[in-house]
């Protein structure tokens, strides 16, 4: 049987099956967004594979790549205040 | 088209900004540029004054002024902060090195405070207690180099045209680009730093590769751009690698971390080894930059002539040719000084301060460095 996991995003519990990178939980809510630019644009994972540096997330307090992060039991997943705001606009 | 008054090959900061004061002064200009990202492209965007000898704080001190008219008719998007320069001694001897630093720059009407252990640390509390003080240059500042070379252009009007093309042969009073195209003009100034060595048949130029790592964007923690004072004696050094701390706090939250230097070496792979002495170096006086994410790095080349000092004015023996060439780290800082001094000398005007230790013609005067 697939082992599920469960983990906080802003603050909101979700289930995913273990081995899901938090990229890919970003992407199973209704804003995948990790981050907003420089220029206030919502950016989402994009590479999966480390490299581009768009997934950048806070990560129990530590600034880490989603696509690089496997979800953990417990982990507390966090976006800026301005982007939760902005999902519910 | 009308045949240019004036070609500029190079549209980094210095061929510009040279563009740009030769269109203001009535010169129809052509600036030709390959399309390739230059040291204008890699580098930091530093405003310092710096005082290795007499005439570059000469020029510093004047290109500063120049900026000063300049800066607050930039769009934001150009980033400019004048956010000075901290000088920073870890070794209490270093303390009398600012102290002479602070008498050399008072004598060019520069203002410099020197700082205590303490005073440093209240004026910028995020450097901790481990140093012996500092030297704050308050007049100093940064920009984003790539944008302001981009308003420059712009700014110039109708009287610049602005090309892509790659300049292959220098035959003056005409150049002829790759794609066949001929350009002609009684003046023709390059600005296309060590490009310039093939156009010209000399070696002239030098590469000197430096490596540079940007940080995740953060609460801002730094008001200042910090340098150890320890940076001239390995900006200097004529062989191997070195690394000197180097940091600016970028107005996005970012931290811009540097410096490598690396003579004659054009790959443009990065080095991990010397970026991470660099980093280590770095973290030498912010520890807490370990907790960072860094989410770029990358190499640049800066070019010096074999003094290390700019080449500026007439090039000695091709009447046509002028040079703008070998300002090594020093390009953003002495761009409008580089400008008003080309524009003044091509006009045949007096200028506003010595050309003498700038012009190409000391090459053939002294023993060249190998």
């Amino acid at each position: 049987m697939t082992q599920t996991i469960s983990l906080t995003i802003d603050g909101v519990a979700i289930t995913v099956v273990d081995g899901t990178s938090v990229a890919a939980a970003l992407s199973l809510t209704s804003f995948p967004a990790a981050r907003l630019s420089i220029s206030g644009q919502p950016r989402p994972p994009f590479c999966g594979m480390g490299v581009c540096q768009e997934c950048r997330i806070t990560i129990d307090g530590r600034r880490r790549l989603a696509c690089q992060t496997p979800c953990r039991a417990g982990m507390r997943v966090e976006r800026e205040a301005e982007l939760r705001s902005e999902k519910h606009g | 088209m009308n045949a240019p008054d004036a070609i500029v090959v190079g549209a980094g900061i210095v061929g510009s900004a040279c563009a740009w004061r030769l269109a203001h002064r009535g010169l129809r200009v052509t600036l030709v540029d390959n399309g390739r990202p230059g040291a204008t492209a890699a580098g930091m965007g530093h405003l310092v004054c710096m005082d290795d000898n007499p005439a570059e704080l000469a020029l510093t001190t004047w290109s500063l002024a120049l900026w000063r008219d300049i800066l607050p008719r930039l769009p934001d998007d150009c980033a400019w902060r004048d956010c000075g320069t901290l000088w920073l001694a870890q070794r209490p001897d270093e303390m009398e090195q600012a102290l002479r630093k602070r008498q050399r720059l008072a004598d060019f009407q520069v203002r410099s405070e020197p700082l205590s252990a303490a005073a440093l640390t209240a004026r910028e509390p995020a450097l901790g207690n481990g140093l012996a003080g500092g030297l704050w240059v308050p007049g100093d500042g940064i920009l984003y180099a790539p944008k302001v070379a981009r308003w420059f252009i712009e700014q110039a009007g109708e009287r610049l045209t602005h090309i892509t093309g790659e300049v292959v042969t220098l035959e003056e009073p005409r150049v002829l680009l790759r794609d066949g195209r001929r350009l002609q003009a009684p003046v023709i100034l390059l600005a296309c730093a060590d490009g310039a060595n093939a156009l010209l048949e000399e070696q002239w130029l030098r590469i000197k590769k430096g490596q540079l790592a940007i940080t995740d964007r953060y609460p801002p923690r730094l008001n200042h751009q910090l340098v150890e004072l320890g940076y001239g004696a390995s900006a200097h050094a004529a062989t191997g690698k070195s690394v000197a701390f180097n940091l600016q706090p970028r107005p996005t939250g970012q931290l811009l971390i540097g410096s490598s230097r690396e003579y004659d070496n054009r790959d443009p792979r990065l080095d991990p080894d010397l970026l991470a002495a660099m980093l280590r170096r770095a973290c030498d006086f912010l520890p807490w930059l370990g907790e960072l994410n860094l989410i770029r790095c990358w190499s640049g080349f800066r070019s010096a002539s074999p003094d290390g000092q700019p080449l500026l004015g007439p090039h000695p023996h091709r009447p046509g040719v002028w040079l703008a060439l070998g300002h090594e780290g020093l390009g953003v800082t002495t761009a409008p000084g580089t400008a008003w001094l080309l524009a003044d000398l091509i006009a045949g005007n007096a200028t506003d301060i010595d050309a003498a230790p700038w012009l190409a013609s000391r090459l053939n005067q002294q023993e060249v460095n190998p």
